[in-house]
């Protein structure tokens, strides 16, 4: 009995290990290989959405990057500080006193940075994103820095309302997701206007 | 338009698309798998494998097809992981070491994809697609095949044979799995889920060296969710914006995740030739998954915690572009189901949304479940809830025209039982070690939660985890293992014992005395034994974490 059930086993494990071995061929080879055949199709967008300047590759429509100093907007605060490579959220739970202090620190200073009061400072600008890579903020956090923007840039305010509507991605189909605008396309467009 | 219209539309466009698939789908998933013959292709695939596709198997090969599958997948999966230096496309990442290796490929055969590393600093390529995306087709087509077999069970009459496990897993996967996934893909890529075979550094805008991470993210993205797999290619998930991009590829993630799920219980229907009692079960499933998401959207959107009190919004942990109501969706979708996958950190969620979603897993993953195990998951519990009926009104109980006696509710006493005793008893343990502290990122009841969530997960092959828990020591990570490697197959092997006692039988005839198992009264007693099992099981648990920090 023991004895049968153990070749019977065997016999099993090996059509197992045939099984695997063609679903690897198919399945992990052929499949991702047709697909990315087939997505060279749609252009740029298998490869992440490329943003150029000046005809380099500066960064992906996708993926945030760190920006620092006020002739930038600033991005949302980042657990992985925008490495591509450690994509991570800060799993501080939400009483988490960490947190807390975090969320109060950043308030305060943004309020500084931007000469305003705490209470005008949005919630996606004192809170880190899932990804730590969120390439957007809210419409309402573009707007607060849009003034110190224009300023320290030398550029006109309304221009820069005006960069911040054209890198303003809305919902999809109109009603999918939220709104948000996207800090990397924005800062290339404002070192344009700036040259 | 408002963010609570948006929100409001999109869960409505989502039940449409699900309402739009269901019977197509739900039919063509009955007649793949009754269908006798084979397409030359498969017959070839049949040759290689070395199977006979006209036998038929006893539930116990059935059963211990499955066992061998799982087994030589622990050890294929593992030795790729080991010794990914060797293989193509490598990215110049060290092997993996063992104990994460054995981790990885449990968690990955077991349909779980809990991850405790972090895809884009320790996996090339040809691990991601030739290993791990693998996984996700087999562990899903074989939670199908269980599903399917379970219904012959109650199809068959006076039968000793519950089908062929090998012809299950090739039709689910080429016929179902492959041609949606594929599809899904495409459409994954038009809206930037991207698809390549390389990093690319460059000089960002500040000119500071940035890596624009690659991969074959498209094609493994879609397997993922249609599989109710969940493991990400990038350690942040579908938070990462390679991997979800947009509101749109953010709906088709949620719908990819509920349409088989959804459409198995029409092909339940097909197959027993009683639409309604396909209906029936999705009803239950279906005010489970409202139910759960009516708490996770209203605690989120109206940021009930300290944080979020504090911040204005619960945007920790949340991406901009997908906002709230998005990130709820989500989350409840991947934890009613055997996903996992995440497009926000659970960890951060309020204590009412963060303890939903785990009190969603604790139900059994029944709402609507992941594929073939929400289905097998439900019907169990449903033969419970014709026993309890039996047993107030003192009469043997049948289901689908089958006596339930206590052989079968033996079966089933050992199902209901074993992912909680698994979780407590993880939970505990870790508990009770010194080092548990160490490695929670959280002080106070949260902290326990983690743990709790890590072997809620585990056990009930979901995956997804409270992120902040750290667990890489060899202790969690064999722990937890062996709680998503128990959590899958005991669970399975019973259901095919139970299909094969039932197939066994002849039909009982429908009587005055059959309690009806189609109408709203016996739908709503199920949803009412789903809730007062979980509640009995884990209620003190849930007091010791989300409910305390909830009230706190």
């Amino acid at each position: 009995m023991f004895i049968n059930t153990l070749t019977d086993f065997s016999r099993q494990a090996f059509a197992s290990l045939r099984t695997l071995l063609v679903f690897t061929v198919i399945l992990g080879i052929a499949y991702p290989v047709t697909v990315w055949g087939i997505g060279q199709l749609f252009g740029d967008r298998a490869d992440g959405q490329p943003v150029t300047a000046q005809g380099h590759v500066v960064g992906s429509a996708l993926l945030g990057q760190n920006f620092e100093g006020s002739r930038w907007f600033h991005s949302r605060p980042s657990a992985a500080e925008y490495d591509t490579l450690k994509s991570a959220p800060s799993n501080l739970g939400p009483s988490s006193p960490e947190l807390l202090k975090q969320i109060k620190a950043r308030r305060s200073e943004i309020a500084n940075v931007e000469s305003t009061l705490a209470g005008h400072v949005p919630a996606d600008a004192v809170t880190a994103s899932g990804s730590g890579l969120d390439p957007h903020i809210s419409i309402d956090y573009a707007e607060l820095q849009a003034p110190r923007v224009a300023a320290t840039n030398g550029l006109d305010i309304r221009r820069v309302e005006k960069l911040i509507t054209k890198n303003t991605d809305g919902r999809v189909l109109g009603f999918l997701g939220e709104p948000g605008v996207n800090v990397v396309k924005l800062n290339v467009d404002i070192a344009a206007a700036t040259q | 338009m408002t963010e609570t219209l948006s929100g409001l539309l999109t869960i409505g466009v989502l039940v449409m698309l699900l309402a739009a698939a269901y019977v197509p789908l739900g039919d063509y998933m009955a007649r793949t798998y009754s269908c006798t013959s084979h397409t030359r292709f498969e017959k070839f695939v049949y040759r290689l494998m070395g199977v006979n596709p006209d036998s038929e198997q006893s539930p116990k090969a059935y059963a211990m097809s499955i066992v061998s599958l799982s087994a030589v997948g622990v050890l294929v999966l593992m030795t790729l992981l080991m010794t990914q230096s060797w293989l193509p496309m490598d990215r110049d990442m060290a092997d993996m070491g063992l104990a994460m290796a054995f981790n990885t490929a449990v968690s990955f055969v077991a349909n779980t994809n809990w991850q405790s590393y972090g895809g884009e600093s320790t996996l090339g390529f040809t691990a991601q697609m030739a290993g791990l995306a693998v996984q996700n087709f087999v562990s899903a087509a074989v939670g199908m095949a269980v599903a399917i077999a379970f219904i012959r069970g109650f199809v068959r009459v006076n039968s000793t044979s519950l089908g062929n496990l090998w012809v299950d897993l090739v039709r689910g996967t080429i016929r179902i799995l492959l041609p949606i996934a594929f599809i899904g893909a495409l459409v994954l890529i038009a809206n930037g889920v991207i698809q390549n075979f390389a990093d690319t550094t460059i000089n960002s805008v500040t000119g500071a060296k940035q890596v624009l991470p690659g991969g074959p993210v498209a094609s493994q993205e879609a397997i993922k969710l249609l599989g109710t797999n969940g493991g990400g290619f990038f350690n942040a998930n579908s938070a990462h914006p390679f991997e979800n991009p947009n509101g749109l590829t953010n709906l088709l993630q949620v719908f990819l995740i509920l349409l088989i799920p959804v459409a198995l219980t029409r092909t339940l229907g097909t197959m027993l030739g009683s639409h309604r009692q396909g209906l029936a079960v999705l009803a239950a499933m279906a005010t489970l998954w409202a139910g759960v998401l009516a708490i996770v959207t209203t605690a989120e959107v109206r940021h009930m915690s300290a944080a979020a009190q504090a911040a204005g919004g619960a945007l920790e942990g949340k991406e901009t572009r997908i906002g709230a109501w998005g990130s709820a969706l989500f989350a409840t979708a991947t934890t009613g189901t055997s996903t996992g996958a995440i497009n926000a950190a659970h960890d951060s969620m309020t204590p009412l949304g963060g303890g939903a979603v785990l009190a969603n897993m604790m139900l059994g993953e029944v709402a609507p479940g992941g594929v073939g195990s929400g289905l097998y998951g439900i019907l169990v519990m449903a033969i419970l809830t014709v026993f309890i009926a039996g047993l107030m009104v003192g009469r043997t109980p049948e289901f689908l025209g089958k006596k339930i006696s206590s052989r079968q509710m033996t079966y089933v006493a050992l199902y209901t039982l074993t992912v909680p005793v698994l979780v407590l008893l993880g939970t505990g343990i870790a508990m009770s070690l010194p080092s548990t502290q160490d490695a929670m990122a959280n002080p106070g009841g949260h902290g326990f939660t983690e743990v709790l969530y890590a072997y809620t997960s585990g056990a009930n092959n979901n995956g997804s985890a409270f992120g902040g828990l750290t667990v890489t020591s060899t202790f969690f990570q064999v722990s937890i293992a062996l709680a998503m490697l128990f959590g899958r197959l005991v669970p399975i092997v019973l259901v095919l014992m139970l299909a094969g006692s039932l197939a066994e039988q002849g039909k009982v005839p429908v009587t005055a005395g059959t309690l009806p198992t189609h109408t709203p009264l016996f739908v709503g007693l199920l949803i009412g034994i789903i809730v007062l099992i979980t509640g009995l099981t884990f209620f003190p648990a849930l007091a010791l974490g989300p409910i305390a920090e909830a009230l706190a």
